[in-house]
């Protein structure tokens, strides 16, 4: 059993902490649930035919007037919540996880390399990288729509508004991955297996991607949790703004934008209950990424 | 005065206690210096540690006492304690570096410790520190108190550490490696001053040290240490001249001694090629060896590199690592490499490799001219012939990849064998011949210890066919008994496979065993290259004599 425990300490750092495995679960049920959202859920919210108007504006089941089918009422429309929110996670994670491999297969390509070779390379991709963070996602966001607004016939624009939306947040995102990928590396540069390496006149993309990354790669993923985190905030933000994705077509943050309107009208449950949504989710994700800093960190047992 | 007896310090964990130390005895005199002796994980440190009541939380001691004079050091409250320490007992670190305070001033750090013992006023602390300054050799006291710890040499910085811990004259001093991080010449002052200090004030000394020199040199007792037991204890020159304890012999076996060569060192552990498994390994080598002996010649080879600018506006300073170096290695030869710390030693290793280009000079590898640096293709036969071993083998290997992983590599990178399935065999077989159980190969670096790593190090460089292999202080990073099985390696490959090696040590005595010739470097230049032999019986340059009168030794006639 001892050394079972000693092989997977963070296991066992883990199965102690009851904020680690509630932010677990909750992670763990919205992902579920945004999967299988087309298995689960009663209606398919872009589909006008499955939700009619009559069935609108209904409370959630605790309160007068509610309907037991639709347990956490309904939007103005007559669309199940609970179905609106299952889909718009969806649309939320999927956009998050795309802009976050985006940002870290850039961001660590870049770093690596202006790790490795340092000097003019180095400096000119840090300097990008510093200009990148004096902009605001939302102003990156504005430019790459506003490019793709010019430049793409008006037919595609409306299908490529999440690739939009994805690429904004990916290049708002990628500076971590870089400045952490390249710091890590020079202190790899130094280590002596990697002199070996280079000695023997193996290729700099192997001696960087075989030999360096799996060295760095305990800090990335850190990284990883809290930029997905961010990434999941920062669509949401732009689709509250409306630069996000359109109505029809709704993710966690424009069904906040949505319930706005009802929040002075009595009708608090469609706003409410996506931020609520939002905001465990965000919150159990970053959990788990202090949990995994930990376990990679030991000084800070 | 202090009497240690039956101390035994635990350490709890999850897993269940940990025994650090079991069962020491140990008595000190006033004036005595005491060497605590032994290899890593013996517990030399945490009998120091015990002693002066800091213990690393969550370790305990279990039983046992400790006296200093008729003081009972376990007795006392915390506050006691506190006001002991830096009184009664004070303590002298490895690494002056990290032990003064870089943003405070010596004067500072002398007076404010001076003060918090004795109620005296600040001018007359002022004149105690530079007194004590004066008597432990510090020339110009009164100047030089008023600098920062970072504008004084290692040496003179660890000077001001053990200012600091007499300052307060205490009656036990705790060195805990004092000299191990100092260069050999600066090794020696220090060495003398605790002496003097011992002698004049009669301060107590435990010296902890792993270098058995240092306490042949300077020790009037010792106690040997091993797995948190003392092995031997009693007066140095009978403990270290005629061990009576299994453990001290064969530590006393593992010892290079500096003024002659041993064929092989005494281990318990046998290197001899005779392995079956190891065989095949050994013939693969020995067919490989179509490009006979090569020699590595090195013409006014100079590399100068660039120090950070001071200003804007001129262009930064020129550090000069390597200075016009000649040096012939002969086909077949070891060639010893010595000097002390920034002499440019491995910087030499670094040129060779091709890791550094050279700002002029030429380089020879079996006749054939070596490209430097950047202008050596990838694909340069070199880079297979010329191997290396380097110091710290917790990072020469990556830990991320399994010693199979590690090993194969070469065979696959090279091209020597096709099929995975036979380079796993081959890999499995030369860990045979470097004395490791061949089931090594499915494990991790970090499952291995610093001897083995060491040994896994050796079998990839010799994965590659070499014909040149350069060690890069390849055993300063080991235990004595471990260097003497890694030194016994060395010369076994080296003799059965015809190698040429450069071998780069600052330890002076590891050289003389291992090397046919011998270069002394010292700032980026040679001082002296010839045979061995005579370069340690008849030394030309100054510097060279010195280093040789300034090693620690045994007497000869303590030889076992």
């Amino acid at each position: 059993m001892s050394a079972f425990l000693k092989k997977y300490e963070g296991l066992w750092l883990f199965l102690i902490s009851p904020a680690a495995i509630i932010a677990a679960a909750v992670a763990a049920l919205i992902v579920f649930g945004a999967v299988f959202a087309s298995w689960i859920a009663l209606v398919n919210p872009y589909d006008l035919a499955s939700f009619s108007l009559f069935d609108g504006l209904l409370p959630p089941f605790w309160q007068e007037g509610a309907n037991s089918k639709y347990l956490l009422g309904t939007d103005d429309q007559g669309r199940d919540m609970i179905s609106s929110i299952l889909y718009g996670a969806r649309l939320s994670l999927i956009i998050g996880l795309s802009a976050l491999a985006i940002a870290a297969v850039l961001g660590v390509g870049l770093g690596l390399a202006a790790g490795y070779y340092g000097g003019r390379f180095d400096v000119v991709v840090m300097r990008i990288a510093d200009v990148q963070l004096a902009l605001p996602a939302i102003l990156t966001a504005l430019l790459i729509d506003g490019i793709a607004r010019g430049i793409l016939p008006q037919a595609i624009q409306q299908e490529l508004r999440v690739m939009v939306l994805t690429l904004a947040i990916a290049l708002s995102l990628w500076v971590n991955f870089a400045r952490t990928a390249r710091a890590s590396t020079f202190v790899e540069m130094n280590k002596e297996y990697v002199q070996a390496a280079i000695m023997m006149g193996q290729r700099p993309l192997r001696v960087m991607f075989v030999h360096i990354l799996p060295n760095i790669l305990g800090p990335l993923l850190v990284i990883m949790t809290v930029d997905l985190a961010s990434a999941i905030l920062l669509e949401a933000t732009l689709s509250f703004l409306g630069i996000g994705l359109p109505a029809d077509s709704p993710s966690l943050g424009t069904l906040i934008r949505i319930g706005m309107q009802f929040l002075l009208s009595g009708e608090w449950w469609i706003l409410w209950i996506p931020t609520l949504v939002l905001v465990a989710l965000v919150v159990s994700i970053n959990i788990l990424g202090d949990f995994l800093r930990d376990i990679f960190n030991p000084r800070l047992r | 005065m202090l009497k240690i007896t039956g101390l035994t310090v635990k350490f709890p964990s999850r897993f269940g206690y940990f025994t650090a130390i079991e069962n020491v005895d140990m008595s000190i005199k006033p004036g005595e210096i005491h060497g605590l002796v032994g290899e890593s994980g013996a517990g030399k440190s945490t009998v120091g540690a015990a002693v002066i009541g800091l213990l690393q939380s969550p370790g305990y001691v279990a039983s046992g006492t400790l006296l200093l004079g008729e003081t009972d050091l376990q007795a006392l409250t915390f506050t006691q304690a506190h006001e002991i320490r830096g009184a009664r007992i004070s303590m002298i670190f490895q690494d002056p570096q990290t032990s003064l305070n870089p943003l405070m001033t010596i004067e500072d750090q002398l007076i404010e410790t001076i003060q918090a013992h004795s109620d005296i006023s600040h001018t007359a602390a002022l004149k105690q520190a530079v007194d004590l300054l004066e008597e432990i050799g510090i020339e110009n006291a009164s100047q030089r108190i008023k600098a920062y710890p970072h504008q004084f040499s290692g040496g003179m910085r660890q000077r001001v550490v053990i200012a600091l811990a007499i300052c307060t004259d205490p009656d036990l001093i705790i060195a805990d490696e004092p000299t191990t991080a100092l260069d050999v010449a600066v090794q020696s002052q220090v060495l003398n001053l605790i002496q003097r200090l011992a002698k004049q004030r009669q301060i107590a000394f435990m010296l902890i040290t792993h270098d058995i020199g240092v306490i042949a040199q300077v020790a009037d007792r010792v106690t040997v240490m091993r797995n948190g037991r003392v092995m031997e204890a009693g007066e140095t020159a009978q403990v270290l001249g005629a061990p009576k304890n299994l453990y001290t012999r064969a530590l006393m076996d593992a010892v290079p001694p500096l003024d002659r060569k041993i064929d092989r060192f005494r281990v318990l552990k046998d290197d001899r090629i005779a392995s079956s498994r190891g065989r095949m390994a050994e013939r693969w080598l020995l067919e490989g060896q179509q490009h006979d002996l090569t020699g590595l010649s090195v013409h006014n080879l100079t590399v100068t590199f660039e120090e950070p600018r001071r200003s804007l506006f001129c262009k930064p300073p020129i550090y000069v690592a390597l200075n016009n170096v000649t040096l012939n290695i002969k086909p077949g030869s070891i060639m010893g490499l010595v000097g002390e710390s920034g002499s440019g030693k491995s910087t030499l290793a670094k040129v060779i490799t091709g890791l550094v280009t050279p700002q002029s000079g030429e380089m020879r590898l079996g006749g054939a001219v070596l490209p430097v640096g950047k202008s050596r293709n990838r694909h340069h036969l070199s880079r297979q012939l010329v191997q290396m071993i380097f110091q710290d083998p917790y990072s020469s290997l990556n830990s991320r990849h399994s010693v199979g992983d590690i090993l194969t590599e070469p065979l696959w990178f090279y091209g020597f064998i096709k099929n995975p399935v036979e380079r796993k065999n081959m890999a499995a077989s030369m860990l045979s011949l470097v004395g490791m159980p061949p089931d090594a190969i499915n494990k991790y670096p970090h499952q291995f210890s610093g001897g083995q790593r060491q040994r896994i190090a050796v079998a990839r460089a010799l994965l590659a066919r070499p014909r040149f292999l350069i060690c890069d202080e390849p055993t300063s990073a080991l235990d004595v008994s471990i260097q003497a099985e890694i030194l016994n390696l060395l010369k076994e490959l080296q003799a059965t496979f015809g190698l040429t090696i450069l071998f780069i040590s600052h330890n002076l005595a590891v050289v003389r065993q291992m090397a046919d010739d011998t270069a002394v470097l010292r700032n980026g230049r040679v001082e002296e290259v010839n045979t061995t032999d005579a370069v340690y019986e008849a030394p030309q340059a100054e510097y060279t004599k010195s280093l040789l009168a300034q090693t620690p030794v045994m007497p000869p006639s303590w030889r076992t």
